[in-house]
């Protein structure tokens, strides 16, 4: 049992790491809607660099993408200093700032299984619920996004789970602080550098397992149900 | 509220050119072949398609006008559309299904109730299930249940039964005859079936090559032999508006009254004084130069012979105008043309066996050929 008995440095990063994924999600999700919504439906100009833009985490390297987060929400940096001049917010070495690494890093993984799910719905049923006297924003709410919603579960889950994997993002943009950015990955690594860590770090690594499959199975369960709830 | 269209729209290689007017009330069908354009016309009421100019009008409401500058948007034109695929939404109950309209049309007039929609359309016993759990012709019928109470002025069906086989057709159509009676609504019923249009439509209006060939009374259109695309079918006939006039059950007979026309048909099931449409199939009329004698057929009818219109098959289309003026057709070969010396002018006679005549609104025999 001593194994599995973990110290409050480690229970700690158990914790920054389920907050920084949900953080991640919560803000995540509904931007992620909007632009698979925006690559799946919309014709407007700027739409393939939109569609660029969402993938580029996919395909760069996350340490860049770190990098361009701090030039951008640096205290310095242009967006970052007027957050921190109006509103007081700080992203850099907070918990916040990790979820945002972690969010951008999961975004395109989420706009993917949504755009999936939002290309499998036939519009001629959202052109049925227009005939039927529903506006644009309310056919989206009652049509769209309900036939949506194993997708947005599957991105959920999926960007849930890449939050919690995310390394170089978040140890570049929010450093490594026990506590507040250290998530597990971060801690394993930093357990790996210590002389004789190896034992925490086989306990964190069961479990990150631990919690990918409790997240894997929920989400399995929950599919079914949200299937048979729509019909399909 | 009759309604008006007058619309011009270039697709590719396909252009619709289309004006018609539909009937006030009742029910006017859009026939033609596949690829008319009748599905177009539909599309551009409905308010997915925008012409490239005319107008659209539902009596005194102006729904497109290119001149004016209105496109009214499809959730604000109170057109209710029932499609072939009936696209009810998967995630709702069949009862959900039925009040997503009604929920969006508070303030448009009230055509129907929702318990009076699901007692017409047979569907109260449904109310509780999901779409997947239901049959073709019940999801259909609950497609036109749904499009009724969304309260609109005009109801748009777009080929309703061609997605079903022939039963599932015959379970629902005499379901669409209740609609016309049951609630004050005009429909525009596009079909390439002429015996849905013989057994619904009152009003009949000809797609041909996106263009409008003829339009008119179901009777009137029916019975022009010069219209390719009635006459040279092999289910080509007339329709006759008659009611009811008197029961024979000893002899198993109904008399109907066409105008000053008398026709016999076999009993039917229906109340003296109900309108009827009594249909006669040209190949089922025969022709007599002299008053016939010793004849099963009941209905002799005179009749002057008025044109004659060879057909592709080799038979030839023969309008006939009855005493009071009604046409009716009879197909015959060339070779009676020149055995009897047929002739426009002629006077002769038509003969009709009273089983060929076919009661379409009396739940008759019509069968439903494509």
């Amino acid at each position: 049992m001593s194994f599995l008995s973990l110290s409050p440095d480690e229970l700690a990063a158990v914790g920054v790491s389920l907050t920084v994924g949900l953080r991640a999600i919560a803000v995540g999700l509904p931007l992620a809607v909007l632009a698979a919504l925006a690559l799946a439906r919309g014709r407007f100009v700027g739409r393939t660099a939109l569609d660029a833009l969402v993938h580029a985490p996919l395909v760069l390297p996350p340490v860049v993408v770190g990098y361009l987060l701090l030039l951008a929400f640096g205290i310095r940096g242009p967006i970052g200093s007027f957050l921190n001049n109006a509103f007081g917010v700080r992203l850099v070495f907070t918990t916040g700032g990790a979820a945002m690494a972690a969010g951008v890093m999961a975004f395109p993984l989420m706009v993917r299984a949504i755009r999936l799910s939002l290309d499998a719905i036939d519009p001629k049923l959202e052109e049925a619920a227009r005939s039927l006297g529903a506006g644009p924003l309310d056919r989206f709410l009652t049509v769209t996004l309900p036939l949506a919603a194993p997708g947005v579960l599957a991105a959920a889950i999926v960007g849930f789970a890449a939050c919690l994997g995310e390394f170089g993002a978040v140890i570049t943009f929010a450093a490594n602080v026990p506590g507040k950015t250290q998530t597990l990955p971060l801690a394993i690594y930093a357990a790996l550098q210590t002389p004789g860590g190896e034992e925490v770090a086989a306990r964190l690594a069961t479990v990150s397992f631990v919690i990918a499959i409790v997240a894997l199975v929920g989400s399995e369960v929950l599919a079914r149900r949200t299937r048979a709830w729509i019909g399909r | 509220m009759s309604l008006s269209v007058r619309i011009r729209k270039s697709l590719g290689a396909f252009s619709l050119d289309a004006a018609f007017e539909g009937a006030p009330a009742g029910v006017t069908a859009l026939f033609g072949a596949s690829g008319a354009g009748k599905s177009t016309v539909l599309a551009a009421i409905a308010g997915a398609l925008r012409p490239d100019d005319g107008r659209i009008a539902l009596g005194d409401q102006v729904l497109f006008d290119s001149a004016a500058g209105i496109d009214l948007p499809m959730e604000r034109r109170a057109v209710g559309w029932v499609f072939q695929d009936a696209r009810l939404f998967p995630h709702f109950s069949v009862e959900a299904n039925l009040r997503y309209g009604l929920a969006r049309a508070k303030d448009r007039p009230v055509v129907a109730k929702l318990d009076e929609v699901a007692a017409v359309l047979g569907i109260e016993a449904l109310l509780q299930r999901r779409p997947r759990d239901l049959s073709g012709g019940e999801r259909q019928r609950v497609a036109v249940g749904r499009a009724l109470l969304s309260q609109p002025r005009l109801l748009l069906m777009d080929e309703p039964l061609a997605a079903l086989d022939a039963p599932r057709k015959a379970e629902i159509l005499p379901f669409l005859e209740r609609l016309k009676t049951a609630f004050a609504l005009p429909i525009l019923y596009v079909t390439h079936s002429l015996g849905e249009v013989t057994r619904l439509a009152d009003r009949l209006v000809l797609l041909e090559d996106g263009k409008v060939a003829a339009q008119g009374p179901l009777g009137e259109v029916l019975a022009r032999p010069d219209l390719p695309l009635l006459s040279a079918r092999a289910d080509a006939g007339a329709a006759l508006e008659a009611t009811v006039a008197s029961h024979d059950p000893a002899r198993g007979l109904s008399r109907l009254t066409a105008g000053a026309v008398e026709l016999v048909t076999p009993l039917i099931d229906r109340p003296v004084g109900t309108p009827i449409r009594a249909v006669m199939l040209a190949r089922d009329v025969l022709l007599a130069l002299t008053a016939p004698e010793g004849l099963s057929a009941r209905n002799i009818l005179p009749a002057r012979l008025e044109s004659l219109t060879p057909r592709a098959d080799g038979t030839v289309l023969v309008a006939l105008v009855l005493a009071d003026g009604q046409r009716i057709l009879s197909a015959v070969t060339r070779d009676a043309v020149e055995a009897l010396r047929l002739a426009p002018g002629l006077a002769l006679w038509a003969v009709v066996k009273s089983v060929a005549v076919e009661g379409a609104r009396g739940g008759g025999l019509m069968a439903l050929e494509d």
